[in-house]
């Protein structure tokens, strides 16, 4: 967003800056040109987005980076350790499973919403005019407006050991199937992850649907004039053409998987043991109820890098130019 | 909204990294938090009169517990010049916040307080013993006040930098119509006899233990129950006041582990515990689902509201027959801020609140349990039939015995969310052997007094 805020002022100003008057440069005038055409008053434009931007991101950055070097308990006087905290995300197993458990989830919050997104926007697509079109996104799209909250707490109602899904099973006679879904070892970070493929399936959709839309219709013409079916169709058209939307989809999801935080508090609160435990979760709670301020900064940088691990080759890969 | 966003890694780096390193400049200068050099407050002298100035106390109290606010009212009918500003949140908030809190310019003067170890080492409770020999505190029994004192680095003696808003016992409560279903007259009177209580309830369809283990560990309170039973209870207590040397690694510990195993694996507990909270426990007992609920007196007035007359409570019972009990027992802590404004009046209202007669009634109909106070002072009924009676019963009981011991949770800060409540969950769904349970405990328990 900076970006775009940073360079599109700039030349405006040029073309207000004498209105009806033949231009007979002062050195006062001169001056605010150059100025200008240096970027000045973009800057000038960008400067209470920046002061916003540098005191509530890059300072909290600043000082999660500085804290992560001391032993503090957020209230005495703090301690320098140097690199142990960072030793003691990398070397111990808890912390360590705590990332995994985040890892595991980009399965469901990330490629599941994005591979399911493709099939219901390519059948969803024929139908994106109308009434019925307008009803169909919006359904899908709810679940990113509902507060994550009230989704989670609504979802540990439905797995809950007497919830619907557990009666579903019962009804058709798969009662030996139903347990306690968020609080069984095997079942639970399977159980959080389906929560989260349903919210951000939704957003794929759109998003897709949207990038769907923007596609020529004279290339599928072209397809199925070569004979392509619909399978043909999706491989050689649809899916090249909508690299970039794929792109944003596993970025977002990608970041919303590693960074999950409220679905998983509502619904098991990291249990049972820590299986669904995340790394948002702990850093939270080692920063507030174990009061480890250092630890749970540490934790933070780490998972921030680990985000941008997973995401900037994502973002090389479907770089590039749309065909 | 593609475009914008894989341009724009190289062009932010460009722009935000010399911010970064200012930002980085600033802040790295100096190491974070303050040395608040503690303040030669104990030998001050205080006053024991409220005088006629208008106060206002503020009061920093925990949601869903009634007895503060129901106390500030009356005290505020009493003494007309003082008024309460109350600010309620839950009690894991509290736990979170107290230390910001009461580090800010706003700190309150008289707040719910969690562990207190921390609290006294960064110097932001008030020490009490100024006013507990100007108000005679002397008189109330010694155990009483116990777990409210701290020392260097433990808890149990030292000065004292709390009083309760009411002083809870937990044991066990049963629902008298299922008790009858499976043929139980009387409350059992060893362990023994309770074990072959849930048995009788297994056979005969009825869930034997109705327990939560979902945020927090619930079965923690069988688990002590057991514990408390199985060795010398001051093994118990010396670990959780952080008595050098102390370990959790003791055979009666392991033993309440391996029985806690054995309920499990038996079936006594809920089939779906590391999925019920708190909440979702009380509400299916009070269904009717689960002969025995493990629980405290702060639930006493809700269940009689709930299932009148179908409600009993007994204590733990011990080993062998006619044993002397012992229970978790634990003043509901309220603290004075060491930079509170008003701390001369907070302190009154803590005096007042265990020694005067209309204080004390309140305590026991509002808030369940029994108000502490001197021992000579009588404790009010409560209406007969009713568990609420009972548990007050139990108080008494327990008082006399002397068999109170403070929870394990409360041995240390992270104790609860770090080891016992994970390690619990994986011992009830057989991810964990008894063995495991007791040195990951005593591992993590270790760890945090290393720091």
């Amino acid at each position: 967003m900076t970006s775009a805020l940073g360079s599109a002022p700039t030349g405006r100003d040029d073309r207000v800056s004498s209105p009806g008057r033949p231009a007979r440069p002062t050195p006062a005038r001169a001056h605010r040109r150059r100025w200008a055409r240096a970027g000045g008053t973009g800057w000038l434009y960008v400067l209470p987005a920046l002061v916003m931007y540098a005191v509530f991101v890059l300072r909290p950055l600043a000082l999660t980076v500085q804290y992560s070097f001391y032993d503090w308990n957020g209230i005495g006087v703090a301690r320098w350790t140097g690199l142990d905290n960072y030793l003691t995300v990398f070397t111990d197993s808890d912390l360590l499973k705590i990332i995994s458990n985040a890892i595991i989830l980009i399965v469901f919050f990330s490629f599941i919403p994005v591979a399911l997104g493709l099939l219901v926007a390519s059948m969803v697509r024929r139908v994106t005019t109308g009434t019925f079109g307008t009803v169909v996104r919006t359904v899908l799209f709810l679940p990113q407006v509902i507060p994550l909250v009230a989704a989670g707490i609504a979802w540990s109602w439905l797995l809950s050991s007497n919830g619907l899904i557990n009666q579903t099973l019962r009804a058709v006679g798969l009662g030996g199937v139903a347990r306690a879904w968020l609080g069984d070892f095997g079942t639970a970070l399977p159980a959080v992850g389906v929560i989260g493929a349903w919210v951000l399936l939704g957003l794929c959709t759109i998003l897709l649907v949207t990038g769907m839309s923007k596609i020529d219709p004279a290339l599928y013409e072209a397809a199925r004039l070569d004979g392509a079916g619909p399978v043909r169709e999706f491989l050689a058209v649809t899916l090249p053409s909508l690299r970039q939307e794929i792109g944003v989809c596993l970025t977002v999801t990608i970041i919303a998987a590693l960074a999950s935080f409220d679905i998983v508090y509502i619904s098991t609160s990291g249990g049972p043991g820590l299986q669904t435990t995340v790394p948002g979760l702990e850093i939270y709670r080692l920063a507030f109820s174990q009061r480890q301020v250092g630890l749970a900064s540490a934790l933070a940088v780490v998972l921030m890098v680990l985000v941008l691990v997973c995401v900037l080759p994502i973002q090389r890969l479907t770089r590039g130019e749309k065909p | 909204m593609a475009e914008l966003l894989t341009r724009f890694p190289r062009r932010r780096m460009a722009v935000l990294a010399p911010l970064l390193a200012v930002g980085l400049a600033a802040t790295a200068c100096s190491a974070p938090g303050a040395d608040r050099s503690s303040t030669a407050e104990s030998d001050a002298v205080v006053k024991t009169d409220l005088g006629t100035e208008p106060i206002t106390l503020e009061m920093y109290a925990e949601t869903g517990f009634p007895l503060a606010k129901a106390l500030a009212d009356e005290f505020s009918k009493q003494h007309s010049n003082v008024k309460f500003n109350i600010r309620e949140d839950q009690f894991t908030v509290i736990v979170e916040n107290a230390p910001r809190v009461m580090a800010s310019d706003n700190s309150p003067d008289i707040i719910r307080l969690p562990t207190m170890v921390d609290l006294v080492k960064d110097d932001l409770l008030k020490n009490l013993d100024p006013y507990f020999t100007a108000y005679g505190w002397d008189k109330f029994p010694a155990s009483q006040l116990m777990q409210l004192r701290v020392g260097e680095n433990t808890r149990g003696t030292g000065s004292l930098y709390g009083m309760g808003l009411g002083y809870s016992v937990t044991g066990v409560f049963y629902n008298k119509k299922l008790a009858a279903q499976v043929g139980m007259t009387q409350p059992p009177a060893t362990v023994a006899e309770f074990e072959q209580l849930l048995a009788k309830a297994k056979t005969s369809g009825v869930q034997p233990i109705m327990q939560f283990n979902k945020n927090t560990a619930g079965i923690n309170f069988p688990h002590q129950a057991l514990q408390n039973q199985f060795g010398d209870p001051t093994q118990v207590a010396d670990w959780i006041f952080q008595k050098p040397g102390a370990t959790f690694d003791t055979p009666a510990a392991l033993k309440a582990t391996q029985t806690i195993q054995k309920w499990a694996q038996a079936g006594y507990f809920p089939k779906d515990a590391n999925a019920l909270d708190y909440a979702a426990m009380v509400g299916e007992f009070q269904k009717g689902n689960g002969l025995f609920m493990f629980n405290g007196d702060w639930e006493s007035a809700n269940l009689d509201k709930s299932m009148p007359g179908n409600v009993g409570f007994f204590l733990f019972p011990a080993e062998t027959a006619g044993g002397k009990h012992v229970a978790m027992s634990a003043p509901n802590t309220f603290g004075v801020s060491a930079k509170a404004k008003n701390p001369d009046a907070a302190a009154y209202f803590l005096n007042w609140a265990h020694t005067n007669a209309k204080a004390r009634e309140i305590a026991v109909t509002v808030g369940g349990s029994s108000p502490g106070g001197p021992s000579d002072l009588p404790v009010p009924a409560a209406a007969p039939n009713t568990v609420l009676a009972e548990t007050l019963k139990a108080s008494q009981q327990l008082g006399a015995e002397n068999g109170a011991v403070d929870f394990t949770a409360n041995a240390t800060g992270g104790i609860f969310a770090a080891a016992i409540t994970p390690e619990m969950q994986k011992l009830v769904a057989g991810q964990q052997t008894p063995e495991g349970y007791v040195k990951a405990v005593q591992a993590e328990y270790a760890k945090e007094l290393s720091r």
